[in-house]
């Protein structure tokens, strides 16, 4: 066990998580309002969007891919299951299927051009990312859809508890969905072959094609979960926002990316764990509502992330640099 | 022993190369087999076929265990106990030891990870072999004597009773190359086979009981390892017959460039005192850790001592930096210069003229075209690069003629002096020789080389006169003409 502890305290995760609590005390101190339930709920809730879609991207790039076209993927999968759930009627089982039919058909369709054609996946998505959301905008003349099934707009919620101030708390929609891709997604990687095949591709693409895996299927499953989740993420939100817009969508995917990097995924493939990834998320969320809450500039927040995340790279660019050493004078 | 493995009439042919014509091989359990072969002679292909990545052509035969194929598929050769150690060793960085000997239980269909059955998989294979790791430890995080252990371990995990590695010792050291060779007896025990594909014919002819040489595709013979040596092999490889005594030339009456009085450097090197003459080749050699390398460093300005004098041309140098040295007319190629030292996709005058460009550089910094072209084209006349045109890229040249452009950027420096650090290392046999030949050009036209190397024939054959380090000292000199392999080794072992 203490062997365990000391690769824990070398690992990202630790200088993540040991960044994430003085910040967590650094702001319970500065302000009134982030150590209360309600804001942490709050929290849980809006970036459960994030989260979900930071769960498929941590997949694809362990792949040793990239994808930045599931903003538009969600954009997509949330109007045509919107529409269609005005129009019909449906339920929650048939619109979640849905919305996941379409983003596993667009990721199949990244997958294939990836695959296939053997172009980078950042250009390939980069390309689809403007061929999607040109598309749904040329087609639904960027229309918004105010007037959702009462169904929808409802909700769901689980352990209801309401506090002194009538406000009310328990598992929602949006907090469900993320405590369950999160474990799918756990599931996968650790528990599952399929998983450590990922890991394997993108640790060593070659060898793995010598050991007789089979990419292609990899990369077809990894694209398709990542449009999964995008289908999935993007009816919570549409649940959360009480609307759908082609539009506010697209332009988030480098907020996803910047978690999943924050949490300790690497762009060149291999690496990354779930738990990496709920903390990078963490400490994006914590980062901007601190912001917000001490009453900065919401300008400033990015510069905030962007500044954050240069640290983050760059420390474990050095530590790795200095791994590295140790191996070269053993 | 019985036999493991019997491929008869293979041919293979690639557009309209014949990669391979009409090949035998037998493979017997529990032997070390060698399959030698200049780049281009059909090794990779044979490993290819026989690992099932690549079907010979119709009429070949594969015999597995008297079992018959007319190909294999990579599933069918893993099945029938082959494993391919590559040399890059096809190992996963990013995940742990137990792991990746274990990784084959990660193929198949749809399944759920049992990763006790992992770490139990990666323990037998370990103690099948003797070897010792953390099985929780990232294989980045190893060294590559270390990685190798991995990859032999995986081999195991997959019950091979045919192990095939490809140039196993090219990136170890001497001390890790004998653990290696001590392991191969190990599995030779087992009866398991081994084949080994290697440049370093010295380290082979160690363990391996039978050669296999290649050539053109075609396979020259199958000998008996205790009759062969190197020489032997480098005439079967090549097919032609190398003559490479500098005859012993009187170097006296010439003029001292460049000598060292009592040169030492704490750590490093001790007390090094030599002269060289103009046109004298100077090899020096000893084992890895000799100081040789770290000697030749302070002679660059790189390493600087703490004791003693280097003079060039009777001239007191205090060098402080490799610019001075070149600029002084010392120039230094180390080991990896000629096979990592050119820019492939720039042209090859641009590669030529990279080192002096300070010199060239005219009216605002601007290189005037005339006097490029003209540095460029005599030394590919003096170098006699072969190249139609030299504003082709490098890559589009033969490796034997891109080592040449290394020579002439640096020989367009005008160096008095020119140090080589093992400069044929991973080069295979005729280009080996184009590197000897121009070396003795250089020296020919008067500029003074040391030649460093730790492999005996290269300094013997090639070299003038041979100085022996051990432990930062010089221990010994040897006239070349006058000595031999044995003396030699006995030396640098003492």
């Amino acid at each position: 066990m203490p062997e365990n502890f000391a690769r824990f305290r070398r690992s990202h995760e630790f200088w993540l998580l040991s960044v994430i609590l003085i910040l967590v005390v650094g702001l319970s101190v500065m302000t009134e309002g982030f150590l209360t339930l309600q804001n942490l709920f709050d929290l849980l809730t809006s970036y459960a969007f994030l989260g979900i879609l930071a769960s498929g991207l941590l997949v694809v790039l362990i792949s040793g891919g990239i994808d930045i076209s599931f903003t538009a993927t969600a954009s997509i999968a949330q109007y045509i299951t919107m529409l269609l759930a005005n129009k019909y009627g449906l339920n929650w089982f048939i619109v979640f299927a849905m919305a996941s039919v379409v983003g596993i058909g667009l990721g199949a369709i990244n997958a294939v051009l990836i695959d296939r054609l053997n172009i980078s996946s950042i250009i390939v998505s980069i390309a689809t990312l403007n061929i999607f959301y040109g598309l749904l905008v040329f087609i639904t003349g960027g229309k918004y859809i105010y007037s959702l099934p009462p169904w929808f707009s409802h909700g769901i919620y689980w352990f209801e508890y309401v506090d002194a101030d009538e406000i009310s708390y328990g598992i929602n929609l949006q907090i469900l969905a993320l405590a369950v891709m999160f474990t799918l997604t756990w599931l996968i990687l650790n528990r599952t072959n399929i998983g450590r095949q990922i890991y394997v591709l993108g640790g060593n693409r070659e060898a793995a094609q010598r050991l007789g895996f089979n990419v292609f299927r990899l990369n077809i499953l990894v694209y398709c979960y990542m449009g999964l989740t995008a289908g999935v993420a993007s009816l919570i939100q549409a649940q959360l926002a009480q609307s759908v817009a082609p539009t506010v969508l697209v332009g988030k995917e480098l907020d996803v990316l910047a978690a999943v990097v924050l949490g300790g995924a690497s762009l060149a493939g291999g690496v990354g764990t779930v738990f990496g990834t709920i903390l990078g998320l963490t400490l994006l969320a914590v980062m901007q509502n601190g912001l917000i809450l001490l009453g900065v500039s919401s300008y400033y927040s990015q510069f905030f992330v962007g500044l954050v995340i240069l640290l983050s790279v760059s420390a474990t660019a050095l530590s790795a640099r200095r791994k590295r050493k140790g191996v070269m004078t053993e | 022993m019985p036999t493991f493995l019997e491929l008869t009439h293979i041919s293979k042919r690639f557009g309209g190369v014949q990669a391979l014509a009409d090949v035998d091989l037998t493979l017997e359990s529990g032997e070390v087999h060698c399959l030698v072969g200049e780049n281009g002679s059909g090794k990779s292909t044979l490993i290819k076929i026989i690992s099932g990545v690549q079907p010979p052509e119709a009429g070949g035969k594969i015999i597995i265990e008297s079992r018959e194929y007319s190909h294999l598929n990579p599933v069918e050769s893993t099945r029938a106990g082959i494993q391919v150690i590559y040399q890059d060793l096809s190992l996963f960085p990013n995940l742990t030891v137990a792991e990746n000997i274990g990784v084959g239980q990660h193929l198949g269909g749809f399944h759920s990870v049992d990763w006790n059955a992992i770490r139990a998989t990666a323990k037998r294979a370990m103690e099948r072999i003797g070897v010792n790791l953390d099985l929780d430890v990232k294989v980045e995080d190893l060294s590559i004597a270390n990685r190798q252990l991995v990859a032999i371990c995986r081999a195991m995990a997959a019950d091979a009773k045919l192990v095939i590695m490809d140039e196993p010792t090219a990136s170890l050291t001497r001390h890790e190359v004998d653990a290696l060779l001590a392991l191969v007896r190990e599995l030779k025990k087992k009866g398991i086979c081994i084949v080994f594909v290697s440049h370093r014919l010295d380290e082979v002819l160690e363990v391996a009981e039978r050669v296999t040489v290649l050539r053109d595709g075609k396979k020259v013979g199958t000998y008996d390892a205790k009759e062969m040596n190197d020489h032997k092999l480098a005439v079967l490889m090549t097919g032609k017959e190398f003559h490479y005594d500098l005859a012993g030339i009187d170097l006296s009456a010439r003029k001292t460039v460049l000598s060292t009085r009592h040169l030492s450097r704490k750590g490093d090197y001790k007390d090094i005192s030599f002269d060289l003459r103009e046109g004298e080749i100077l090899g020096i050699t000893g084992l890895l850790g000799s100081g040789r390398t770290e000697l030749a460093l302070s002679l660059f300005g790189m390493n600087p001592p703490d004791g003693g004098e280097i003079h060039l041309n009777g001239k007191r140098l205090a060098l402080t930096s490799n610019r001075e040295a070149i600029d002084n007319g010392i120039a230094y190629v180390s080991e990896d210069r000629l096979t990592l030292g050119l820019v492939l996709e720039q042209s090859i005058a641009s590669n030529t003229i990279v080192t002096i460009l300070d010199k060239l550089k005219g009216f605002m910094g601007l290189i005037p075209q005339a006097a490029r072209q003209s540095t460029v084209d005599r030394w590919v006349k003096d170098l006699s690069i072969k190249v139609s045109n030299t504003n082709n890229p490098v890559k589009t040249l033969s490796g034997g003629n891109q080592q040449r452009v290394v020579l002439a950027k640096w020989m367009a420096t005008a160096p008095r002096v020119l140090i080589l650090d093992s400069p044929t290392v991973g080069v295979d046999i005729s280009a080996k020789d184009g590197i000897y030949e121009i070396v003795r050009g250089l020296a020919a036209k008067g500029v003074a080389v040391i030649l460093i190397s730790d492999e005996i024939p290269e300094v013997l054959y090639h070299s003038h006169r041979i100085l022996i380090m051990r432990n930062g000292r010089i221990t010994g000199e040897f006239e070349a003409h006058k000595s031999s392999e044995d003396v030699l080794r006995v030396a640098v072992n003492a």
